[in-house]
């Protein structure tokens, strides 16, 4: 029983530890600070979800079920705690550095007439 | 100073359940975390006190399957990072562009939302807020071209208040034309 759960939670560590990879090198190839930023913000979220949702499975499967003691159950939940958390905080922070690189003048890479952003600004000064 | 006392309440039980540890030491701890905690910033947890309860409940339940709807599309947008950074021909595949759009909804805490499903979901990232204009980054043509609001209305389904203002508006565009 408990190598079927570790099984579960080394998969669960393996799949973060390939998206992590994958965010990595979208870092260093992606071309300008915008592309770069979709594959850090991503990747970061899912990967260390994944991470902390295995260490959850493998404390779930370290709990004595005979002689059952609230604690260890608590430790379970917060994990839990944690991956909403990182849910809800990990885009806001990927936004906030989207939208200061922006209002430092970072050049976006964009095909030709794609900055609908730049156009209002343009037609506000008109 | 009743709304105070339930948010205190409310604080204690949840101090409880997760410390898990019932001497005194530990409960006076939680004691004075909670009321300083309430002192100073219970107002922010429920900023309309008008909505009943169980409207609340509702919108609650209806945010948890939102969010596990949301985890399906953190896992697609990492597929497709993956798939895009690994990819031999990645710079040819990356052609981004900012696009704007007008969004329905109403409270900020909708929009918040909103903006935090479109960076999670494949090839878009939100950069700017201006009322109700959202301007958002694309990938590629296919991730600009996925912004056709399926999200919002997932969203406004979830409150009531939404619901509301988007039915209404529909029903207005129905009787222009």
């Amino acid at each position: 029983m408990s190598i079927i759960i570790n099984i579960i939670s080394i998969v669960f560590i393996l799949a973060g530890l390939v998206f992590f990879f994958g965010s990595v090198v979208g870092v260093v190839r992606f071309p300008d600070f915008y592309t770069r930023m979709h594959a850090a913000g991503k990747g970061d979220t899912l990967s260390s979800l994944l991470v902390v949702m295995g260490f959850a499975v493998y404390h779930l499967g370290q709990i004595h079920w005979t002689d059952f003691a609230w604690a260890d159950l608590l430790v379970v939940i917060k994990l839990l705690a944690i991956c909403a958390f990182i849910m809800l905080t990990s885009p806001t922070a990927t936004h906030a550095l989207m939208d200061a690189g922006y209002e430092d003048g970072i050049e976006p890479l964009l095909r030709k007439k794609g900055n609908a952003l730049q156009d209002e600004e343009i037609g506000d000064r008109r | 100073m009743g709304y105070r006392v339930f948010i205190f309440v409310l604080l204690l039980i949840t101090w409880v359940l997760l410390s898990g540890q019932f001497d005194a030491f530990h409960l006076i701890l939680g004691l004075i975390s909670c009321a300083l905690v309430t002192w100073m910033s219970s107002d922010l947890l429920f900023r309309t006190r008008e909505d009943p309860v169980m409207q609340r409940v509702q919108e609650g339940w209806k945010l948890v399957w939102y969010f596990l709807w949301m985890l399906w599309q953190i896992f697609l947008a990492n597929i497709a990072i993956l798939k895009l950074a690994l990819s031999p021909s990645a710079l040819q595949q990356v052609n981004p562009s900012i696009v704007h759009f007008k969004t329905k909804l109403k409270s900020d805490f909708a929009k918040f939302l909103l903006a935090n499903s479109i960076t999670l979901t494949p090839g878009t990232v939100t950069i700017k807020i201006r009322g109700d204009d959202f301007y958002v980054h694309a990938i590629n043509e296919e991730a600009a071209a996925g912004l056709d609001g399926e999200m919002e209305r997932r969203i406004a389904r979830i409150y009531r208040a939404e619901r509301a203002a988007s039915s209404s508006e529909s029903s207005g565009e129905e009787d222009s034309q």
